[in-house]
């Protein structure tokens, strides 16, 4: 079943002297239950796609449907609601608040949707013990290390159920162990629980995890590769091969 | 090109300097207005005899200015070095680009030197605009005539500001340059990233100091407010050190116990943004402990400034139509040769003697003598009473003799005074009194009905308590006592002190003043040396004999006088204490919201309404505003108990007057720099996505 449908999307900046086409016609989909990687350089649309997906920018061209929704319509209120309801945030630098433990940085999203209190305490525990984070609720972030960080980040973003899990380079600012440790939670929340999983990054080894791979450059979708019944050795070869492909501007990511 | 760099710095951080800005502004202003008060005055007509008093005013003024120019500079500087703090990331590129700390100092001072100049410029223009409007206040306060006004514009008072601030802007120059050469250029990078730690208050510690401070903060109040008869200077200091300390006990242990009760409240705390709101509260009042008790403090002194010099005044003029009915009064008593007793002369009699027909200046009076019986002292009213008495007021005499007056004459005075005449049988005396805790202890024996002997008589009161008087004329309430006794219990032989109160015969105003100023110059020149000579008293300027020639006009000047100087006073430390207070609280507050502006951006990202952000940002900025007001209402209530008793014989009526210009003048204020604090705070999260 299809979730989401970016259809002709073009987002440019800048004014009429100097025009930057960040996004130039862009059109996919992605299937409910997916885990999708976009990979691309720096400065190549893949973060502004995230943004308009999100919301958080608005598209100059172009449809985005989410469950048959042109989101790109939404405005104030609705806009909100929406965000809150459908979507669900991964960052690279966490975005936690500080001033608040973990329990209450998870619980945080679910007051704002006006959840009962005895619900959120039911809900953030489930989500807790998903990511393993369970015996770090109490904890302020500045206790925890940047791989349990991203961890309660992923518990905020997924305890309401949102249709789609929006992560923007999560493993930016990981060190490669707490990597894989968060992109195999990502994979078993994927597996077990069929959440769909849009994941931005620039680095291959993570997007090895996903089910598919877009390739984005210059704004336009330069390739595209489904991982199907292949290991994950052998797909993050085929995705090494298109970004030698790409050019050499993403190995320096590697 | 340094000049280039500081106007365009000042124009970027604009947002930070605004309430910098709008504070100096205010200070000069403030500064100005208040030591212009003299040629402001000087500028009315005010009566010749009130002269005395605007110059008395303007010295005070120009004393407690030095004051204010200390508390003001302390501001100042604790406002520059905050702005500068903030500018680190800024300092390093400067410092990574090569800029020699010279430089900086140089760039800073220039900017210093800008700020300086814009806020003096700004806020004498603003201060010679409002102090315009002071004038009102000086010729409402005088009563002077409004009709001789003119635009002033006060050199001497430009000229001190201009000295003061300068001063001021030196010292923050200084204190710049020094903070300057102190800086490492890996910490101005670092500043910025270092990841805040949120030091979580061990709650069993901050409950345990809460009840600590709240213990010692009640003993402190109990000893100014309730305990008074025991209030003596070490005491009076010890309650004031310990309220303070209390204060900032009580501020670093709050915000931990609030927040803890508060989680307690499931169902609030996990509520929309509650839980962000409360935690940000609580982090910035831990951020700012010392500073909330310096405000706390400062908004106390003000509170109680304001409002007592507000009831002072309006006791004042209450106080004045009340006990001060008639237009003059002159009293006399000679003593007798050893001193230890009086002669009587009546003075009707005596000016008639020295050339002067009292009934010629004075249209209606009463006359009537004072008796004292040698063997009654106010000791021996109390009876049984009198050993626990002496054991509590110590200083007083109870060895004096006690004063008798006779019901008839009492109730000629009052139909001069047009007041309520007082009746009494043969058996029986009154006890008149305005005087609180006079009353109080004159009260004892009266409620169980202990009778006294006068001149032979046995009489008995004939009420259980004090009745409400008073004979002399006064702008207090300061009759301690006067016994009023049947005509036939009175010893005509014992007379000791003469009294002659009345009004002048009608005329125009200055007919009338020209009588009393012929009067004044016939007391001392002729009538005084004729008591003198008559009565063998060439010891006159010994004490040989008291007078006393009050005047209803002279006791209206002393008051004026005197709640204009308060009030002036009142005014001029309230104001600057809270501009004081609100800028600290403002900048405190716009820096957090700065630094906080990536937490709003994340609550947006995970949906959050734009008025549920805005409204956790009001609570945010409301409770910090609101937290030392309420702490300084708290103490307030105490102090102003204790004011109230030091300031018993003015009285303190009308305090519901006092309270309301107050409170209008701490919500002007205070509440305008909370207004401004939050729309800036608004603006700087505002939705930029």
């Amino acid at each position: 079943m299809e979730l989401l449908r970016v259809q002709q999307v073009e987002k440019y900046y800048g004014n009429k002297s100097s025009l930057t086409k960040a996004l130039n016609d862009i059109s996919f989909s992605v299937e409910k239950g997916e885990f999708v990687a976009i990979m691309g350089a720096s400065g190549s649309g893949k973060t502004t796609l995230l943004n308009c997906i999100s919301t958080i920018d608005r598209v100059t061209a172009g449809h985005i449907y989410l469950e048959n929704q042109d989101i790109t319509e939404l405005k104030g209120k609705k806009l909100n609601s929406f965000r809150r309801e459908k979507l669900g945030f991964i960052f690279q630098d966490f975005n936690l608040l500080d001033t608040l433990t973990s329990y209450e940085n998870i619980a945080l999203s679910l007051t704002i949707q006006k959840w009962p209190v005895s619900d959120i305490e039911k809900a953030v525990r489930i989500v807790a013990q998903q990511l393993g984070i369970e015996e770090i609720l109490d904890k302020y972030p500045y206790q925890l290390s940047g791989g349990q960080k991203q961890r309660v980040a992923s518990a905020r973003a997924i305890v309401a159920n949102p249709k789609l899990i929006l992560a923007d380079e999560p493993t930016g600012a990981l060190d490669s162990k707490s990597s894989g440790m968060l992109l195999e939670r990502f994979n078993f929340l994927n597996k077990e629980y069929n959440a769909t999983i849009m994941m931005v990054t620039h680095d291959s080894f993570a997007a090895s995890y996903a089910s598919r791979v877009i390739f984005i450059k210059d704004g336009k979708i330069f390739n595209e590769i489904s991982r199907g019944n292949a290991k994950r050795k052998e797909f993050f070869d085929r995705i090494m091969d298109v970004v030698t492909l790409l050019g050499g501007e993403v190995n320096d990511a590697l | 090109m340094l000049f280039k760099i500081s106007l365009k710095n000042i124009r970027r951080s604009l947002k930070d300097y605004a309430v910098y800005f709008f504070t100096l502004v205010i200070g000069v202003s403030i500064f100005y207005i208040f030591n212009a008060v003299g040629s402001q005055a000087a500028m009315l007509r005010v009566e010749e005899s009130r002269n005395d008093m605007v110059r008395l005013l303007t010295e005070i003024l120009s004393i407690v200015s030095i004051f204010v120019a200390g508390v003001l500079a302390l501001l100042i500087i604790y406002a520059s070095r905050f702005l500068m703090k903030r500018r680190n990331r800024e300092f390093a590129l400067y410092m990574l680009l090569g800029m020699g700390k010279g430089k900086i100092s140089a760039i800073l001072l220039m900017e210093t030197v800008i700020i300086g100049i814009g806020s003096l410029i700004t806020g004498l223009v603003a201060g010679v605009g409002l102090s315009q409007l002071m004038s009102a206040v000086v010729a409402n306060l005088f009563e002077a005539d409004m009709t001789a006004f003119k635009f002033t514009v006060s050199g001497s008072a430009i000229i001190k500001t201009i000295v003061c601030f300068a001063v001021m802007y030196l010292f923050v120059m200084f204190f710049n340059s020094i903070s300057v050469t102190k800086m490492k250029l890996i910490d101005l990078i670092q500043s910025g990233k270092r990841s805040e730690t949120i030091h979580a208050k061990n709650p069993v510690l901050s409950v345990i100091l809460f009840i600590i401070a709240s213990v010692a903060l009640g003993w402190a109040y109990y000893m100014v407010a309730y305990d008074f008869e025991h209030l003596n200077e070490t005491k009076v200091i010890i309650s004031i050190c310990l309220g303070a300390v209390s204060t900032l006990l009580i501020f670093f242990s709050v915000s931990g116990l609030l927040l803890r009760i508060l989680m307690s409240f499931k169902k609030l705390y996990h509520r929309g943004l509650n839980a962000f709101t409360f935690r940000q509260i609580s982090s910035k009042v831990n951020t700012m402990i010392f500073a909330m008790t310096v405000i706390c403090l400062m908004l106390f002194v003000t509170i109680c400034a304001l409002s007592a010099s507000f009831s002072f005044r309006n006791a004042m003029n209450g106080n004045l139509r009340k006990y001060c009915p008639a237009d003059a009064q002159i009293e006399l008593t000679v003593y007798d040769s050893d001193r230890t007793y009086n002669v009587y002369v009546d003075i009707e009699e005596s000016f008639q003697e020295a050339g002067c027909d009292l009934t010629d200046v004075f249209g209606e009076y009463a006359h009537f003598a004072a008796y004292n019986d040698k063997d009654v002292t106010l000791g021996d009213f109390f009876g049984p009473y009198l050993e626990d008495l002496q054991k509590q007021f110590r200083f007083f005499r109870f060895s004096a003799p006690a004063t008798f007056v006779k019901i008839s004459d009492y109730n000629a005075l009052m139909d001069l005074y047009h007041r309520d005449r007082l009746t009494l049988k043969d058996d029986e005396y009154l006890v008149i009194c305005n005087y609180d805790s006079m009353k109080k202890m004159l009260d004892l024996p009266l409620s169980t009905g202990l009778g006294i002997t006068v001149f032979g008589n046995s009489l008995k009161p004939a009420c259980n308590e004090c009745v409400d008087g008073f004979i002399d004329l006064s702008n207090t309430a300061v009759c301690s006592g006067i016994f009023i006794i049947p005509d036939k219990a009175v010893d005509e032989t014992q007379k000791v002190q003469d009294y002659f109160i009345g009004n002048y015969k009608q005329g125009s105003k200055e007919e009338v003043r020209a009588a009393e100023n012929r009067l004044h110059e016939f007391i001392e020149n002729s009538w005084l040396q004729w008591v003198g000579d008559t009565y063998g008293r060439d010891d006159v300027k010994y004490g040989g004999y008291w007078y006393d020639f009050a005047t209803k006009s002279e006791l209206y000047e002393n008051a004026i006088g005197l709640t204009a100087i308060l009030t002036f006073i009142g005014l001029y430390i309230g104001i600057v204490f809270l501009i004081a207070s609100g800028a600290i609280l403002a900048l405190k507050t716009l820096s957090e919201s700065v630094d906080s502006l990536p937490r709003y951006e994340m609550l947006r990202k995970i949906g959050a309404e734009e008025s549920s952000v805005t409204g956790s940002l009001f609570i945010q900025t409301g409770i910090f505003f609101l937290l030392p007001l309420l702490l300084a209402l708290f103490h307030s209530i105490f102090g102003m108990k204790f004011a109230k008793q030091v300031l018993e014989i003015v009285g303190t009526e009308n305090v519901s007057t006092s309270i309301t210009v107050t409170s209008a003048i701490l919500l002007l204020i205070y509440g305008g720099y909370f207004l401004i604090t939050f729309f800036s705070s608004k603006n700087i999260i505002k939705n930029r996505m």
